[in-house]
């Protein structure tokens, strides 16, 4: 097997040296009856180009959203990555190295990180971000976590503009630590008042920039009702390419924020593995799960970086740690890093111009639909329209003709029929006229 | 004339090393000017940000494409991988990663897909994760996974969770967790967030989960027992059955701690054992890259028992084929809940059963083979320069104290140190907590016979120079990776996180 070095004759002097007569004497300590001796009921040993002809079938069971016009989002964004991420990525260094626990070989690393943080930090302006989570949603409950832990307080108000997935993670997160998580209503209406709902026990709110259905919104007062009360404001971005264009969750006075980074570097991989991101105003730094990069010298004087502040950590922590994080998101978040850095300041604000320029060009086309209206006022690259039936058997219409049309709300809100025949599109850089046209003929089409 | 010695004394110029570069921050060059993607200019209209638009830069650099590749190019040349040599780093499994795993993932139809796509849309990805959880069922012995944990601590989360939504449901509300004094330290952090107080269990004299204490602090309260097995020690926990029953007198529930499951896959199937529920680390046993610190995946194999209570989504086959059930709701179940965005670390299924499917369940077999036999003969060739604190054998690593280094004034990270000159990646360094000044070394299976006696050698060396009193060698070491020595306590007294642009004057943050 080409993936095994030891040959038979290795083996046998290996064994000689341990003095034992058989690999299976070195299981003995396994219960008898528990040691099999056959392989398991599962097919043999494969060359690679079987397997690879295998994954080829499982490929060709799905339809492929670069070959189809597609116009999904509700967290997970197609956007153009360029080809030097993932070939920098592979570098075996990158690829197959761990944790930086020796920091001496691992610079590498700790330095990529150190810039992820710093470029994290930039874009939600916040004073500090972490070296990653696994994913958005799970970035938004260990927000929610932290809040409560900082404050001291259980109850968690969680706006109805928060993505679904993360609500409900949250909500998990919360569930046996005691958590009062107060979830408000779908807001498809844009009629909330997160503010009404804190009081004296809330320990933060967690709202969404660009929302769950795309609207951007100002928290600013939120954030001063949340200060007054002396709870925290959380802030979700899902859409980090926003951040290009908006003003940053921390200008507006976020004290944490939680976010989705798959859309820089990362494909969107059927959801996962993706990367989550988390930042902080300073005074919350020794609350952070998760790993966190830091600058120092080594004994020569030069600058170097290492993994710092571990004693929030579990494996020094243990049952009184921050979090159980351990592996987190690295790869991703190296891939997140290269593309911005591609990007550069320029090439981000041009990126986010440019998915907002298709959103509006989306919009002015969808509402030219007869029968279709467009919820939102604002927006950045997604929106919510209003159909006149069911958004669910219009897109798998729209599916039978080759295009990805969106996302039913009911998808993810399945039990409240007011959302029914909501719509949730979203338009990147990818997104062509023609891909517009193919939407908008199938709508009408499927409408008709 | 300038010898080798001078240069070393003197150094460059540039303070590069031949093809060692110093690299700056990527804030240190370029200017706001550059780009290295061109795009093109946006269309003009009116926009529709509602007056939020971002007022001041961002305050990120530019770069040249050329200037970005080089720059990464040059970050990765600081690092260690398993590519670049020997990475024994215990409890981490750090094997061979097969690029077919990497190709297949990347693949059109399957890299790309959309996590919302209509299920009518992706029922080949369906199909992949059912059966990459038939594979993980079969090699398990166990009736039913959880896809969705995105690590090995998320599955332990998951596992518990799963747990507690099961004694909640029959109305017994436990309130502590047994955990071994050996556990990662994600077993006592998981076991509190979910709510439980941990009670840690002693380990015997042969390193094992001392059963009789263990039956002691086993009562109506306990909800859970979650042991490693293969422990952390690197051994097979022979009472693993009498565990398993035990705990199942005491109505508790037997989590078992998956990480190592190299060292049983193909041979061993922990349903055997009367475990209950169980991760598994597909970016340990199955292959998927660690990527310098993730992403994982954390599936976790259930009991019939435990089954019902698991998280959102799953997928299930109905007459229009595959479909995922994504609410509670909408189950014959009670799942718990859900745990994560979306479904799961899809792009880790697709590498991990490209990589169960390379080997088959005969290669499987032989890989939990090699490993063990590789540990094995490393302990073998060390325990009369280190001290091996249990019995022989060990299963697939093998654990040294530093009781032989005792008096040498050389310690276990001096050693570590020493190894990273000689062109090795440590073994795991001080832990598990159990013996002093721990060394776990885990070989894996694809390593050779030459590159382990190579290590095998080089440890001997070292101990014997250690031996030799040669303290000021091993204090200052390293001496040739690309950072010495790394001031750690500086790190974390003035934390610096992020890079500044150097007129502000950020002490602290
Ligand atoms: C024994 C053990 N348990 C649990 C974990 C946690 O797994 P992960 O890092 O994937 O969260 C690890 C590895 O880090 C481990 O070695």
């Amino acid at each position: 097997m080409r993936y095994l070095p030891l040959t038979h004759e290795d083996r046998q002097q290996m064994l000689s040296v341990i003095g034992a007569e058989s690999v299976e004497d070195l299981f003995r300590d396994v219960p008898a009856d528990a040691l099999l001796s056959d392989p398991v009921a599962l097919p043999g040993t494969q060359g690679e180009m079987a397997v690879e002809q295998a994954f080829r079938a499982f490929a060709a069971g799905n339809v492929s959203p670069s070959s189809a016009p597609s116009f999904l989002g509700g967290g997970a964004y197609r956007h153009h990555i360029p080809a030097t991420v993932d070939h920098l990525i592979q570098r075996g260094e990158f690829l197959t190295a761990y944790t930086p626990y020796q920091p001496e070989v691992a610079q590498g690393t700790l330095q990529y990180l150190f810039e992820f943080q710093t470029q994290v930090a930039l874009l939600t302006g916040m004073d500090v971000a972490n070296a990653s989570m696994y994913d958005g949603a799970t970035s938004c409950a260990e927000a929610v976590m932290m809040a409560t832990r900082t404050r001291k307080r259980r109850r968690v108000v969680i706006s109805g503009g928060l993505h679904p997935h993360y609500r409900e993670t949250s909500v998990t997160y919360g569930k046996y630590t005691d958590l009062d998580i107060h979830a408000l209503p779908a807001d498809w209406q844009d009629s909330e008042d997160a503010g009404a709902a804190i009081d004296g026990e809330t320990a933060c709110v967690v709202v969404q920039y660009p929302d769950f259905f795309g609207r951007v919104r100002d928290y600013t007062a939120l954030a001063d009702a949340c200060h007054a009360a002396g709870a925290l404001l959380v802030v979700v971005v899902t859409e980090v390419v926003s951040l290009g264009l908006l003003k940053p969750p921390g200008e507006m006075g976020a004290d944490i924020v939680a976010g989705e980074g798959q859309s820089l570097g990362n494909a969107a991989s059927f959801g996962g593995p993706t990367v989550g991101l988390m930042a902080v105003r300073g005074s919350f730094l020794r609350q952070m799960p998760g790993r966190l990069a830091g600058q120092t010298v080594d004994v020569d004087g030069r600058r170097g970086f290492v993994l710092t502040l571990s004693t929030r950590e579990q494996h020094i922590r243990r049952e009184k740690a921050t979090s159980n994080i351990c592996t987190n998101s690295g790869l991703c978040a190296l891939a997140f890093t290269i593309h911005l850095t591609l990007l550069g300041e320029q090439g981000l604000v041009r990126l986010a111009e440019l998915n907002h320029a298709n959103a509006v060009e989306l919009a002015d086309r969808l509402a030219a639909v007869p029968g279709v209206d467009v919820l939102n006022d604002t927006f950045f690259n997604e929106l919510t329209v209003r159909l006149p039936k069911p958004a669910a058997g219009v897109v798998d219409a729209m599916a039978e003709r080759g295009v990805l049309g969106g996302i039913p709300v009911s998808r993810l809100y399945p039990d409240n029929p007011d959302l029914r025949n909501l719509l949730l599109v979203a338009a990147t850089e990818l997104n062509s006229s023609d891909d517009m046209d193919a939407l908008v003929a199938t709508l009408t089409e499927a409408l008709s | 004339m300038m010898d080798r010695a001078m240069m070393d004394r003197e150094g460059t110029f540039t303070g590069n090393r031949g093809l060692e570069k110093e690299e700056p921050l990527i804030f240190e060059q370029g200017s706001p000017g550059k780009t290295a993607v061109d795009l093109p200019e946006p269309p003009a209209s009116k926009n529709r940000l509602g007056g939020l638009e971002r007022r001041a830069p961002i305050g990120l650099p530019g770069l040249s494409e050329p200037e970005v590749v080089r720059h990464y190019l040059r970050l990765s040349q600081k690092n260690y991988g398993i590519d670049t040599g020997f990475y024994p780093l215990g409890s981490c499994t750090m094997k061979h990663n097969p690029r077919i795993n990497e190709k297949v993932a990347r693949l059109p139809g399957l890299g790309d897909l959309h996590p919302l796509q209509p299920v009518s849309t992706v029922q080949g990805a369906l199909e992949l994760i059912d059966t990459c959880a038939h594979w993980l069922k079969v090699l398990t012995g166990m009736p039913a996974v959880t896809m969705n944990p995105a690590a090995g601590a998320h599955g332990e989360l998951v596992g518990l969770m799963t747990i507690r939504a099961a004694l909640e449901d029959r109305g017994d509300a436990r309130k502590r967790v047994l955990v071994p004094e050996s556990a990662h330290g994600t077993n006592p952090a998981t076991a509190a967030m979910c709510g439980y107080a941990v009670q840690s269990i002693p380990a015997d004299d042969r390193g094992r989960v001392d059963l009789a204490i263990l039956r002691e602090r086993l009562d109506s309260d306990v909800a859970a027992v979650m042991v490693t097995n293969p422990n952390t020690c690197g051994l097979f926990e022979n009472d693993v059955q009498e565990i398993a029953k035990a705990t199942h007198e005491a109505g508790a529930f037997f989590y078992c701690d998956g990480a190592n499951f190299n060292a049983l896959v193909g041979r061993v199937r922990p349903g055997d054992l009367g475990i209950d529920c169980m991760h598994l680390n597909l970016h340990k046993t199955f292959s998927t890259p660690h990527g310098g610190g993730g992403p994982g995946s954390g599936p976790v194999v259930l009991s019939e028992a435990l089954a019902p209570y698991a998280p959102v989504p799953y997928v299930v086959h109905g007459p229009d084929g595959a479909t995922l059930v994504e609410k509670p709701d909408d189950s014959d179940g009670k799942p718990f809940g859900r745990i994560k965005g979306f479904h799961g670390q899809f792009g880790m299924f697709v590498r991990a059963l490209s990589y169960m499917m390379s080997l088959g369940s005969d290669g499987l077999r032989d890989v939990s083979g090699d490993a063990v036999l590789s540990a094995n003969y490393i302990l073998a060739r060390l325990q009369d320069t280190f001290r091996v604190p249990f019995p022989a054998p060990c299963m697939h690593e093998v654990l040294f104290s530093d009781r032989t280094l005792k008096g040498t004034g050389v310690t276990t990270l001096d050693m570590a140190k020493a190894l990273l000159d000689e062109g090795f990646h440590p073994m795991t360094v001080y832990f598990p907590l159990v013996v002093n000044g721990a060394m776990l070394v885990e070989p894996t299976e694809t390593e050779s016979k030459e590159s382990i006696d190579s290590f095998v050698d080089t440890m001997k060396h070292l101990a014997e120079r250690a031996a030799a009193g040669d303290v000021k060698f091993f204090h200052d070491s390293p001496y040739l990776t690309p950072r010495r020595r790394l001031d750690e306590t500086t790190a974390a007294r003035n934390p610096i996180l992020r890079w500044h642009p150097p007129s502000l004057d950020h002490a602290a943050e």
